[in-house]
C-alpha cells in the first residue's frame, strides 16, 4: 500500500457550455436545444430529468462523443469545440453505466489503459495503479489481477471510476454511473464519490433521472426538461424549496421537507446540552445530582466519554450501591456527520425522544432532540426561501443588465470565471 | 499386400504428402483469416456492406470444388497457384461471416467506453473490439480449416500437392493390387490430420482467448 500519494493530484477546471445544440440528421426538433451552462472549477454538478430529455447527449458532447451541431464548449480557459476528440477524451474522465469495464482485461489493465495511452512510464502506472485501487477502497493486492467478472458490481462501479480519475483529469464526467446496482451498494458508492470529491476536488458533471441522487451529490443540479431546456440551475437547497415551476416541482416529488433534512448534517445544527456524569463518579454524588438537581435524567458516559447508560430518577432505587442493573443501555448514537434525517429517525425510534451525538471516536459531545430537530429544520427552510428569492432577484438584476447591453451592442463577457479551482 | 505393409513401404512418400496436405491447409487459412478479418473489419459497421460480404463468400462455397480448381487452372495454370487460391476462397467464408457477428456482436457500452477514455479507431479495433470478437472468430477458422482438409484433397485433379494425390492415383488404377490401400491411406491420412489440426485449435484458444472472457 502506497503511504502518500506521490503524483499530485489536479483539481478541477470550469466548463462553459455556450449555445450547445445537437440536431440529427431528418429530425425536426434538436435532441438538445441552445444549452448554455456554466460549471465552475471543483464544482459536482448534476444533469438530471426524465428519460429522453437529452441530459445523457448533453453530456457526452461535453468530450465529443457526440459532436455539437452548433455551439462552443470550454474547458478551463480553452475551446475545445475543435481539438482532436481523441486527446481531449483523453484529459477527460468518463465513467458510465454497468462500469464499461473491458471484461478480457484485468483490473489493473482496465485502470492503466488512459495512462499507458499518455505515455506514461511503466513503473509511474503500476504506481498509479496501485494508489487508484487504494483510493477507490479496494486492496490492490488483491484486485489488481482479477478480471471484471470476478467482480461484484460495486466493485465493478468503483473500479471504473478509478479507471476514469487514472490520468488525474481536471474533469469527470459520470453518465447514471450507479443505475445498474442495488440501493444499497449505489448509497455506498454515492458516499465514497461524495469523499473522493471531498479529497480532490474535479470538476463532475453528473447525469442521473433519480433527483435524491442528485440532491446527495451535487453541489448545484440542473433540471432539465425535453430538448435539454434548463427548467432551473441552482443549488438542492434551492430547488427543494423553491421550484421555479412545476415541471420542477413535479420532478423533486413530495416530501420536499424530508429531503431537505438529508442536506443538513449534525454538526451545521446546535446541539443541546445535557447532564452527564462518568461511571468513575462517585455513586454518592452521582445520586446526588439526580436527586436535588433540576433533571430528572442523566447521561452516564463511560470511560471514554462515550454514552453509557440512560439513569433516571426512578432508577435509583433498584440500583442498590451500584449502577450494574440501574439504568437503560443507551441503544442508538449519531454522529456529527449523520444528517439530520438520520437523526430524525433515531429521535423518532428512541422511546424519550432523544439521542446523544458522538464525535470521531464515539465521545459524548452533545444531544438533538425532537424540539431541537423541529427549531432547525424550520429556520433551515426559512433562510433557503429567503435566499432563493434573493438569487432570483440577482438573476432577474442580472438578465435584464445583459439584455440592456445586448441591445446597445455590447457584447458583455462578464462571468467568465475560469481558472483553477483551489486545492484542499 | 495388406494395408499396413502398404504404408510400411511407402511410408516415406506418405509423410511428405501428409506434410505438403497440412502446410497447403495451415497456409491457406493463414491468408484466409487475414483476408477474412480484414474483410469483416471493413464491412462490419455497415449493415448492407456486410451482409454483401456474408452473402458473396457464401456465393463461393456454392461452387463445386472440382468445378472451381477446374476453372482455375486455364488462368493460372496447374500446380500450387490454383491449389491456393481455391482453398482460401472457400476458407473465406466460415471466418468472414463470424468475425462480422462477432464484432457485430461487441457491447455497445464498451465501444462507447473505448471512445469516451480516449481511444483512436485502430486502438479500439485492436485492443477492444477484435479481443472480444476472438472467440467466435476462432470458432470460424476451425471450421473452416476442416472444410479445407477436404477440399484439399480435390487440388491434385490440378497437380496440387498433398494426400489427394495418393488418393487420385488408387481410383486411376481402380482394380490393381493397391488402390484400395491407396484410397484408404489418403482417406486416413487426411482424417488424422483434422483432429490434429482441431487439437491444436483447443490449445490456442486457451492460450489466446484471455481468461476473463473463457466460457
Amino acid at each position: 500500500m502506497p503511504e502518500t500519494p506521490e503524483t499530485t493530484s489536479t483539481s478541477g477546471a470550469s466548463i462553459r457550455l455556450e449555445n450547445l445544440t445537437k440536431l440529427y440528421p431528418g429530425n425536426q426538433a434538436p435532441a438538445v436545444d441552445n444549452v448554455n451552462m456554466e460549471i465552475k472549477a471543483g464544482e459536482t454538478v448534476i444533469l438530471v430529468g426524465p428519460s429522453g430529455c437529452g441530459k445523457s447527449t448533453t453530456l457526452k458532447m461535453i468530450n465529443r462523443l457526440i459532436e455539437p451541431s452548433s455551439g462552443r464548449i470550454r474547458i478551463g480557459d480553452e475551446d475545445v469545440t475543435d481539438m482532436d476528440p481523441v486527446k481531449l477524451r483523453r484529459t477527460i474522465g468518463y465513467a458510465i453505466q454497468a462500469s464499461g469495464l473491458f471484461p478480457h482485461m484485468t483490473v489493473a489493465q482496465n485502470i492503466a489503459l488512459v495512462p499507458k495511452m499518455l505515455g506514461w512510464r511503466a513503473t509511474r502506472v503500476k504506481n498509479r495503479v496501485e494508489e487508484m485501487l487504494d483510493l477507490v477502497g479496494l486492496d490492490p493486492a488483491e484486485f489488481h489481477g482479477r478480471y471484471p467478472r470476478q467482480l461484484s458490481g460495486g466493485q465493478q462501479q468503483r473500479v471504473g471510476v478509478a479507471r476514469a480519475l487514472a490520468a488525474d483529469p481536471p474533469v469527470l464526467l459520470m453518465d447514471e454511473p450507479f443505475g445498474a446496482v442495488d440501493p444499497i451498494t449505489r448509497d455506498h458508492l454515492q458516499d465514497e464519490l461524495i469523499r473522493l470529491q471531498h479529497e480532490l476536488h474535479k470538476t463532475i458533471c453528473f447525469v442521473t433521472h433519480d433527483f435524491d441522487e442528485a440532491i446527495k451529490i451535487g453541489d448545484r443540479i440542473a433540471v432539465l426538461r425535453e430538448r435539454s431546456h434548463i427548467a432551473q440551475f441552482d443549488t438542492p437547497e434551492a430547488i427543494l424549496t423553491n421550484p421555479s415551476d412545476d415541471f420542477v416541482s413535479g420532478f423533486v416529488g413530495a416530501g420536499a421537507a424530508l429531503k431537505r433534512l438529508n442536506l443538513t448534517r449534525v454538526r451545521d445544527v446546535a446541539v443541546v446540552d445535557f447532564p452527564t456524569a462518568s461511571i468513575d463518579d462517585p455513586l454518592e454524588s452521582i445520586f446526588e445530582r439526580l436527586r436535588s438537581g433540576p433533571h430528572n435524567e442523566l447521561l452516564l458516559l463511560d470511560h471514554n466519554r462515550r454514552p453509557y447508560k440512560w439513569l433516571r430518577r426512578g432508577d435509583l432505587a433498584r440500583a442498590k450501591g451500584s449502577l450494574a442493573r440501574a439504568g437503560t443501555l443507551v441503544a442508538d448514537t449519531v454522529t456529527r456527520d449523520a444528517t439530520l434525517r438520520d437523526a430524525l429517525e433515531a429521535v423518532l425510534t428512541d422511546n424519550a425522544g432523544r439521542v446523544a451525538v458522538t464525535g470521531r471516536r464515539g465521545e459524548y459531545l452533545g444531544m438533538v432532540d425532537m424540539e431541537t430537530l423541529m427549531n432547525n429544520v424550520q429556520e433551515l427552510l426559512e433562510a433557503d426561501r429567503l435566499e432563493a428569492i434573493e438569487q432570483q432577484h440577482r438573476l432577474h438584476e442580472q438578465r435584464a443588465r445583459q439584455t440592456q447591453l445586448a441591445q446597445e451592442g455590447l457584447d458583455d463577457a462578464s462571468g467568465t470565471e475560469g481558472g483553477r479551482g483551489s486545492r484542499a | 499386400m495388406s494395408f499396413w505393409e502398404y504404408v510400411g513401404t511407402r511410408h516415406a512418400q506418405l509423410l511428405t504428402d501428409t506434410y505438403q496436405h497440412a502446410s497447403a491447409v495451415f497456409q491457406c487459412m493463414v491468408l484466409a483469416t487475414l483476408l477474412g478479418v480484414f474483410i469483416a473489419v471493413m464491412t462490419y459497421r455497415s449493415e448492407w456492406a456486410g451482409n454483401l460480404a456474408t452473402t458473396s463468400t457464401a456465393t463461393i462455397l456454392t461452387i463445386p470444388s472440382l468445378a472451381l480448381i477446374g476453372l482455375l487452372i486455364p488462368i493460372v495454370g496447374l500446380g500450387v497457384p490454383p491449389t491456393v487460391i481455391a482453398l482460401t476462397l472457400y476458407g473465406l467464408l466460415p471466418v468472414v461471416r463470424n468475425a462480422i457477428v462477432g464484432l457485430r456482436g461487441v457491447d455497445p457500452d464498451l465501444v462507447d467506453a473505448a471512445n469516451g477514455i480516449g481511444m483512436s479507431r485502430a486502438a479500439r479495433l485492436f485492443r477492444v473490439e477484435l479481443p472480444l470478437a476472438w472467440p467466435p472468430i476462432l470458432t470460424g477458422i476451425r471450421v473452416a480449416t476442416q472444410m479445407l482438409m477436404g477440399i484439399a484433397a480435390i487440388a491434385a485433379f490440378a497437380s496440387g500437392p498433398g494426400l489427394g494425390n495418393e488418393i487420385f492415383r488408387g481410383i486411376a488404377s481402380l482394380g490393381s493390387a493397391n488402390s484400395l490401400n491407396q484410397v484408404l491411406s489418403g482417406t486416413l491420412g487426411i482424417a488424422v490430420l483434422a483432429l490434429l489440426f482441431d487439437a491444436a485449435y483447443v490449445l490456442i484458444g486457451r492460450l489466446t482467448i484471455s481468461r476473463g472472457i473463457r466460457a
